[in-house]
């Protein structure tokens, strides 16, 4: 397994940083455009999305591959994270808004006076930054401690996240929840004071977000090397021996869960100023589900196979929807199904293959 | 229709024998009357007369098809024509002939007549149609006739109809006492349209005081008011019961299915929703043909889509456990995520093959329409097919499982598949068999979603979700626990729909399956034992 990094994953790391935190901003902003070496904005921000859905993956993977929890609903966590940030860039178009009022379109649309109780303090993009923690967090805390506390695992705790992520879409698609309904948020214009779709803009965001997905995968590494992450190994083996050897398996399983959507609300903060929409379609089971084969395609509890996953998958999503868009479904489809038959440990478990672990 | 019922019935009057000679003033004046007096004068005698034959003269008027001649009155019908007077065939038309026009007065005054004429028409269900007819909007001008009507009738249900337009009337136009009375006959009615009938008597004005001055006639129409909508509640209580009834067993059909995929064979399919949609197209295929080849036999399609619905998606999973889902058994995730995809390949084939938009699936006409149980309460017939054909395939279902070789097997292996393969079970074979056999029951519920639902590619992920809460609530491998958890889901959500709107009952229920799984996390019925690891 890659979970300890000798030599060459070192390497590969230090060379995936350079890549991200170096070559792609130089390729973007030194190079003029028309030069072969040039990155033109449409690439920019599709990285910068893919690097986004590469953090969920590996939060996806500390829970899955680690833990052997198979969330359906990691997209609700992503989706929580990205309306917090919404908001506080639905606050930044200020009065700059089709109806020049200090509300949001929809809301003056709805005929609303004022804010509601939710937009408190929301335009603070320190409290966006809290809400995009903290409310997947939250909730991932409360639901987690009810559904560990009575043991609930495998596939039931798949499908009640399934139905949780449902039904918080359900929620968000009514005008009543005060965010935006079916349209949700998008038409933003700055972020800090600073337009958001400027070349410099669109880089920072991607450097931001390389940053934070190093960090996680250093992190992650740090937590399955650990103690903790042996316990969690452990658990997803054989939980009632785990928990015969006095271990509390709840209280491991809580924190890894809770971290993992924390994750996922850090990432759904960085690609919403990065795409410019988010709406409740991002917490449709689909999106979830597809979360979770991502991981598998990787290699599930290899949390460099998780990063390779989400990149692999969505490369070939934005090509295939762009060049043939009716195949698409026809090849996730089949990826799903061969990936499950035959590759059981993934990209990752193709190239370790000839290496004894 | 209507024409045809006028040329039957001129064809009637045509034959007959001028019996009772109508009165010929009254038509003369009728037809070349000078003044629109002179006309609604006439009416009312021909009306007064009740003569079968004036009805046939006044809707012709109405339909624009009399003509004069001279002063000869002619129903014109066609080419030929029917003297209005003696009933002598006119044909061909005489070349002077002129149309008769009349004002909208008259129009008026027409209209209430032909409805009196058909109140008292000797078929009851014609005096019935039209007493409801004038229920819709009654008339103050119709009020002598329906007095006279009342005093006639003998059938007890178009007497009660009567007694309410009366009633309604009276309420409007009649004196002190009258309206008093008319009040109190009011508040036996169970219609809807009583209510907003008596609503103004009690309303105030943006003032504060109230719209009716008379204290009596308030007080009679509050305890009146409170009389109807009682006997109102009890239509929305009954309907609400009932829709909750038409969610359940669809709930249940579709969840029927995952119980023995899931429940017992422990094989999550997530593509179980596109199955009931391959079911749901079959329907169409079989549509189609029926439409194409036999269209006289349209209204039994139905009964040769449900074995092929049946066919096309067990044989559609059995493939599936063959090639794919065999490979995965006791690694529930890795079956999610496969089924996952097939449910994917599924959606894009038929997006493919029929295209991305829903297709169009009729009811036969036997389905459509429904019973009137209570004045406010239809029934339709379609979702009490489908109550009924849901019940069908339970028992259906529990034979097969409690009474056939496969169910025996199929329970074996279920409970020991370790045992059951030692004493000669052949247990991969039966897995086929019961995982074609979950497949097929989803095939019928797309069959009978086809009759209620629209019926397009993303069919089946609508119910992907609530099916899988009606299996965990019911309890996995319990048949009967899907059963009651499906019925008892559906009228829950219905209920509380009604108390808070659609998507948020949908919200309530999930968040209660999430806590109520916390406290019994094996369902409503769950086995006893004594295993730590379920």
């Amino acid at each position: 397994m890659m979970t300890r990094y000798r030599g060459r994953g070192w390497i590969a790391f230090v060379a995936f940083a350079l890549a991200l935190l170096v070559a792609v901003p130089a390729a973007a902003l030194l190079f003029p455009a028309g030069s072969p070496l040039h990155l033109s904005e449409y690439w920019v921000s599709l990285a910068g999305k893919i690097v986004c859905y590469a953090i969920v993956a590996l939060a996806m993977d500390l829970v899955w591959g680690y833990a052997g929890i198979l969330s359906l609903g990691h997209g609700l966590f992503f989706a929580l994270g990205g309306y917090a940030m919404g908001m506080y860039l639905m606050r930044q178009i200020g009065t700059d808004g089709v109806y020049h009022s200090p509300l949001p379109d929809f809301m003056v649309f709805l005929d609303w006076k004022s804010f509601p109780w939710q937009w408190w303090g929301s335009e603070h993009f320190l409290w966006a930054l809290v809400l995009a923690v903290a409310a997947p967090g939250l909730l991932a805390y409360v639901f987690g401690w009810f559904a560990f506390r009575s043991r609930i695992k495998g596939v039931y705790f798949s499908i009640i996240t399934q139905a949780l992520t449902y039904a918080a879409m359900l929620l968000f698609f009514r005008n009543e929840t005060g965010f935006g309904g079916n349209n949700g948020f998008t038409d933003f214009k700055r972020i800090l004071g600073i337009p958001i779709a400027t070349p410099g803009m669109r880089v920072a965001l991607f450097m931001l977000s390389a940053a934070t997905l190093l960090g996680t995968l250093l992190l992650g590494r740090w937590l399955v090397t650990s103690k903790f992450g042996r316990v969690l190994s452990a658990i997803r083996d054989a939980e009632q021996r785990v928990m015969f050897c006095g271990y509390n398996t709840a209280h491991y399983k809580l924190f890894v869960w809770t971290l993992s959507a924390v994750l996922c609300g850090l990432a759904g903060a960085l690609y919403v100023p990065q795409v410019g929409i988010i709406n409740p379609s991002e917490m449709s089971p689909a999106n979830s589900i597809e979360i979770a084969i991502w991981v598998a395609v990787g290699g599930r509890g290899t949390l460099a196979g998780a990063v390779v996953g989400a990149a692999a998958v969505n490369g070939a999503k934005s090509f295939f929807t762009q060049a043939f868009p009716e195949v698409w479904l026809y090849f996730l489809g089949l990826l799903f199904i061969l990936v499950t038959l035959f590759m059981p440990r993934g990209v990752m478990g193709l190239l370790t293959r000839e290496k004894p672990a | 229709m209507r024409h045809l019922l006028l040329v039957l019935l001129l064809a009637l009057a045509a034959n007959a024998p001028p019996a009772l000679a109508i009165d010929a003033a009254a038509v003369h004046q009728l037809a070349l009357g000078d003044t629109s007096e002179d006309r609604i004068a006439a009416i009312n005698a021909l009306v007064e007369s009740g003569d079968e034959q004036a009805e046939p003269l006044l809707r012709a008027l109405l339909a624009g098809s009399v003509q004069t001649s001279g002063d000869r009155v002619l129903i014109v019908s066609g080419d030929s024509a029917v003297d209005a007077v003696t009933g002598q065939r006119v044909s061909p038309l005489p070349e002077d002939a002129s149309d008769v026009v009349m004002n909208n007065r008259v129009r008026g005054v027409l209209d209430a007549a032909v409805s009196a004429l058909r109140l008292v028409s000797r078929d009851r269900d014609e005096r019935l149609k039209a007493a409801r007819e004038l229920a819709e909007d009654p008339r103050a001008a119709a009020l002598p006739i329906v007095r006279r009507a009342l005093a006639r009738e003998t059938d007890p249900d178009v007497k009660g109809v009567l007694e309410i337009v009366a009633a309604s009337i009276e309420l409007r136009a009649g004196a002190r006492a009258e309206r008093l009375a008319a009040i109190r006959t009011l508040a036996a009615s169970g219609n809807p349209k009583t209510e907003t009938l008596l609503l103004p008597l009690v309303a105030k004005k943006p003032d504060g005081s109230f719209a009716e001055a008379d204290e009596e006639i308030r007080a009679a129409a509050q305890a009146s008011l409170a009389g109807v909508r009682g006997r109102l509640a009890w239509g929305e209580r009954i309907g609400l019961v009932f829709a909750g009834l038409s969610l359940g067993s669809i709930l249940m059909i579709a969840a029927l299915g995952l119980a023995i995929t899931y429940g017992l064979m422990g094989v999550i399919n997530m593509a179980h929703g596109e199955l009931m949609m391959l079911g749901a197209y079959a329907t169409y295929v079989v549509q189609n043909l029926f439409k194409a080849y036999a269209p006289g036999a349209f209204d039994w399609y139905l009964v040769c889509a449900v074995p092929v619905a049946f066919v096309v998606a067990g044989a559609a999973g059995m493939i599936l456990e063959r090639t794919v889902i065999r490979w995965l058994y006791g690694r529930p995730l890795e079956t999610l995520l496969a089924t996952w995809g097939i449910s994917l390949m599924l959606m894009q084939g038929v997006r493919s093959l029929f295209g991305a938009q829903n297709v169009q699936v009729d009811n036969p006409s036997w389905m459509s329409g429904g019973v009137q149980a209570l004045p406010n309460l239809v029934l339709p017939w379609n979702r009490i097919v489908i109550i009924a054909f849901a019940a069908a395939v339970v028992a259906g279902m529990w034979l097969l499982l409690a009474r056939t070789r496969l169910g025996l097997f199929v329970r074996g292996v279920t409970q020991n598949r370790a045992m059951a393969s030692c004493v000669g079970v052949p247990t991969a074979r039966v897995d086929t068999w019961a995982f074609g056999l979950g497949c097929a029951i989803a095939g019928l519920a797309g069959c009978a979603l086809s009759q209620i639902g629209n019926v397009g590619p993303a069919l089946g992920q609508g119910y992907i979700v609530d099916s899988f809460m009606v299996v965990v609530l019911g309890g996995v491998g319990q048949l009967a626990g899907t059963v009651y958890a499906g019925i008892g889901l559906g009228l829950v959500n219905k209920l509380l729909e009604s108390w808070s709107g659609a998507v948020l009952a949908k919200i309530a229920v999930l968040v209660f399956i999430i806590i109520f799984i916390q406290k019994r996390p094996q369902g409503l019925f769950a086995l006893k034992g004594r295993a730590i690891e379920a």
